[in-house]
């Protein structure tokens, strides 16, 4: 059965253009073998880009391939029936009228029946449903009715398979056994596997590669590391949850340093070197909460004094063992968020009103394209 | 007692359903999964039976059935015999007047299937005929026996229509609702009431009954928590 699915490598390949009903402009790929995670907030038309690779919608115009085999393009729409793929709908789309069982052969009627029962017990066992092929879906936990979704999926050899928000129904308890199943049954499948999520720390742990998508529109796609480290454009940052963008001047570059000089307010801040930007452009720069460093922590490391800003605590919010900050930098408007564990915050004496210095580190410093 | 009024109620309310119900499924599921422009008014147009007096659409019927008009001459010239006051009329109203009682209940039922579940099927594989089969009529089915029993004791007890387009001819176009208004015209309170306490049973048997197979199989197909 594993051998099946090994011998059928297939590539996705989609391109996307439509106005209604909804706009989509979307541009995306995944190799067989590869995740690819699909993330956006809810609205941004990913679930409906997934419909569409199965075949379920139909774009208005554009381009869908999977292992060679045209699925849509301008003259051509396979219905999901021809287009066999394994797609796991957010609510798993369960037969509630059928068993475990039965439900893991619906997709297997092309063949004997002795054959379907083989297939349909073997994924079953494969998804550690053993003992629970004649449950009824509402006699399942959340986990093993998505188990029982993947095994139907699977069960019927697809050329790709589709996961519409697979972890959002189950408690968090189940998510984190659910992740560490899907990361392993990945490595036995060669065909693409795309899924959909709002959740990046997702993305992160079991995705080989992501593409993001606002608002209809494939912002970027990429490893998830780089991705978190190098948005693309400001919509890309704020999906990836960064949250300190600002504005600033390039000043001028150094060659010998690698280093790019950046006006920030009335300060100057080094920066990873990019010559293609002119002295006295504008740009938007962005860093990562994990590159605000204060100076309890930072004075250890080797830190360039450039970086390092006085700033008062405007505000101060203790979460459990977490303390949000809003900070004011003297000459910006803007503020300056971070997240600091509570420890840390005691240590400090932070409260509000209160002055402290933060290094950004110059590394985790992003500039955008010129900002016009 | 008059058992030939009884007997024939109960051929009409048999032909209506099994001529209805087949036709009201597809038109049923058609109206449940597809969004169209003039979606609102065909269901309104279809619903119209439910709010018009009886008399208004017997008359209509009358009018575009009877022998004076196109309809009813051609259908005079090749079968040879009037659709007024004849079974075969009183079985197409039937059909008309019961259209709302056999499309809504079913049409709700398809809508309930979750798009998921019909996602599912087709990425399964299944053709359409197959996924109706296997796994809307099966989910669906409170709705189809809801609108069956509708249709069928709709038929037993509609007067207005039956009189203005079929008249009261014995064995014909008699059905035991007329023939109970005949036998209070005619001061026969003992016949009159024997068919009115058997309509009654009757009705009050039939609907315990879906009620409780529908129960039954929304018990047994109930979608899972999650």
């Amino acid at each position: 059965m594993e051998e099946g699915i090994a011998t059928l490598k297939s590539d996705l390949r989609l391109q996307i253009q439509q106005t209604s009903p909804i706009p989509l402009f979307a541009d995306l790929e995944c190799a067989a073998g590869h995740l690819l995670a699909l993330v956006g907030p809810s609205g941004s038309g990913k679930s409906t880009l997934l419909r569409m690779i199965a075949g379920l919608s139909r774009p208005q115009s554009g381009h869908i391939s999977c292992g060679g085999q045209v699925w849509f393009d301008n003259n051509n729409h396979m219905t999901p029936q021809q287009r066999r793929t394994g797609y796991v709908p957010q609510h798993y789309g369960l037969f509630p009228h059928m068993s475990a069982l039965e439900n893991a052969k619906a997709g297997l009627h092309h063949l004997a029946n002795s054959e379907q029962l083989k297939r349909a017990r073997e994924w079953l066992a494969r998804m550690h449903l053993d003992g629970l092929q004649q449950r009824k879906p509402s006699e399942l936990s959340g986990g093993q009715q998505q188990r029982v979704a993947v095994a139907r999926a699977l069960a019927g050899d697809p050329s790709i398979l589709l996961l519409d928000e697979p972890f959002s129904a189950v408690d968090s308890s189940t998510r984190e056994k659910l992740y560490s199943e899907l990361a392993e049954l990945k490595h036995h499948l060669h065909i693409p596997i795309i899924m959909v999520t709002h959740d990046l720390n997702e993305a992160l742990l079991l995705a080989d590669r992501m593409t993001l998508i606002n608002h209809g529109h494939t912002l970027q796609s990429g490893v998830p590391r780089d991705i978190m480290a190098h948005p693309c454009n400001e919509a890309a940052a704020q999906l990836v949850g960064m949250r300190n963008l600002f504005d600033g001047e390039i000043i001028e570059h150094d060659a010998e340093q690698s280093s790019t000089r950046l006006r920030f307010g009335a300060h100057v801040l080094d920066s990873p070197y990019r010559p293609e930007l002119r002295p006295g452009t504008s740009v938007r720069w962005v860093i990562p909460d994990n590159g605000v460093r204060f100076r309890a922590i930072s004075r250890a490391e080797s830190v360039n004094s450039r970086n390092r800003l006085e700033v008062m605590v405007s505000r101060l919010l203790t979460l459990g063992d977490e303390v949000r900050l809003s900070m004011k930098i003297d000459s910006v408007s803007a503020p300056l968020l971070a997240n600091i564990p509570l420890r840390l915050a005691t240590e400090l004496n932070l409260a509000a009103g209160q002055c402290t210095s933060v290094v950004l580190r110059a590394e985790d410093i992003h500039i955008f394209a010129s900002h016009e | 007692m008059d058992w030939t009024a009884l007997w024939l109620s109960l051929q009409l309310g048999f032909m209506t359903i099994l001529l209805l119900i087949s036709a009201a499924l597809f038109g049923a599921r058609w109206l449940a999964y597809r969004q169209f422009s003039g979606k609102p008014l065909l269901e309104a147009l279809l619903a119209v039976p439910l709010v018009l007096p009886p008399t208004v659409v017997g008359y209509y019927l009358l009018v575009v059935l009877g022998t004076q008009s196109p309809v009813g001459h051609w259908i005079m010239h090749w079968t040879g015999q009037p659709l007024v006051f004849h079974f075969s009329g009183l079985l197409i109203a039937s059909l008309i007047v019961n259209i709302p009682f056999a499309v809504q209940p079913m049409q709700r039922a398809f809508e309930a299937i979750p798009q998921d579940i019909r996602d599912a099927a087709a990425c399964c594989g299944m053709s359409s005929w197959r996924a109706l089969l296997t796994v809307e009529l099966p989910l669906a089915w409170p709705g189809v026996l809801t609108a069956m029993v509708l249709s069928f004791a709709h038929t037993l007890g509609e007067f207005g229509v039956v009189l203005m387009v079929g008249g009261s001819l014995p064995g014909e176009t008699r059905t035991i609702a007329i023939s109970i208004y005949d036998r209070v015209q005619a001061l026969d309170f003992d016949a009159a009431g024997q068919m009115s306490l058997i309509l009654l049973v009757f009705s009050i048997s039939i609907l315990a009954l879906a009620n409780g197979l529908s129960g039954h199989f929304g018990r047994r197909h109930r979608y899972p928590e999650i």
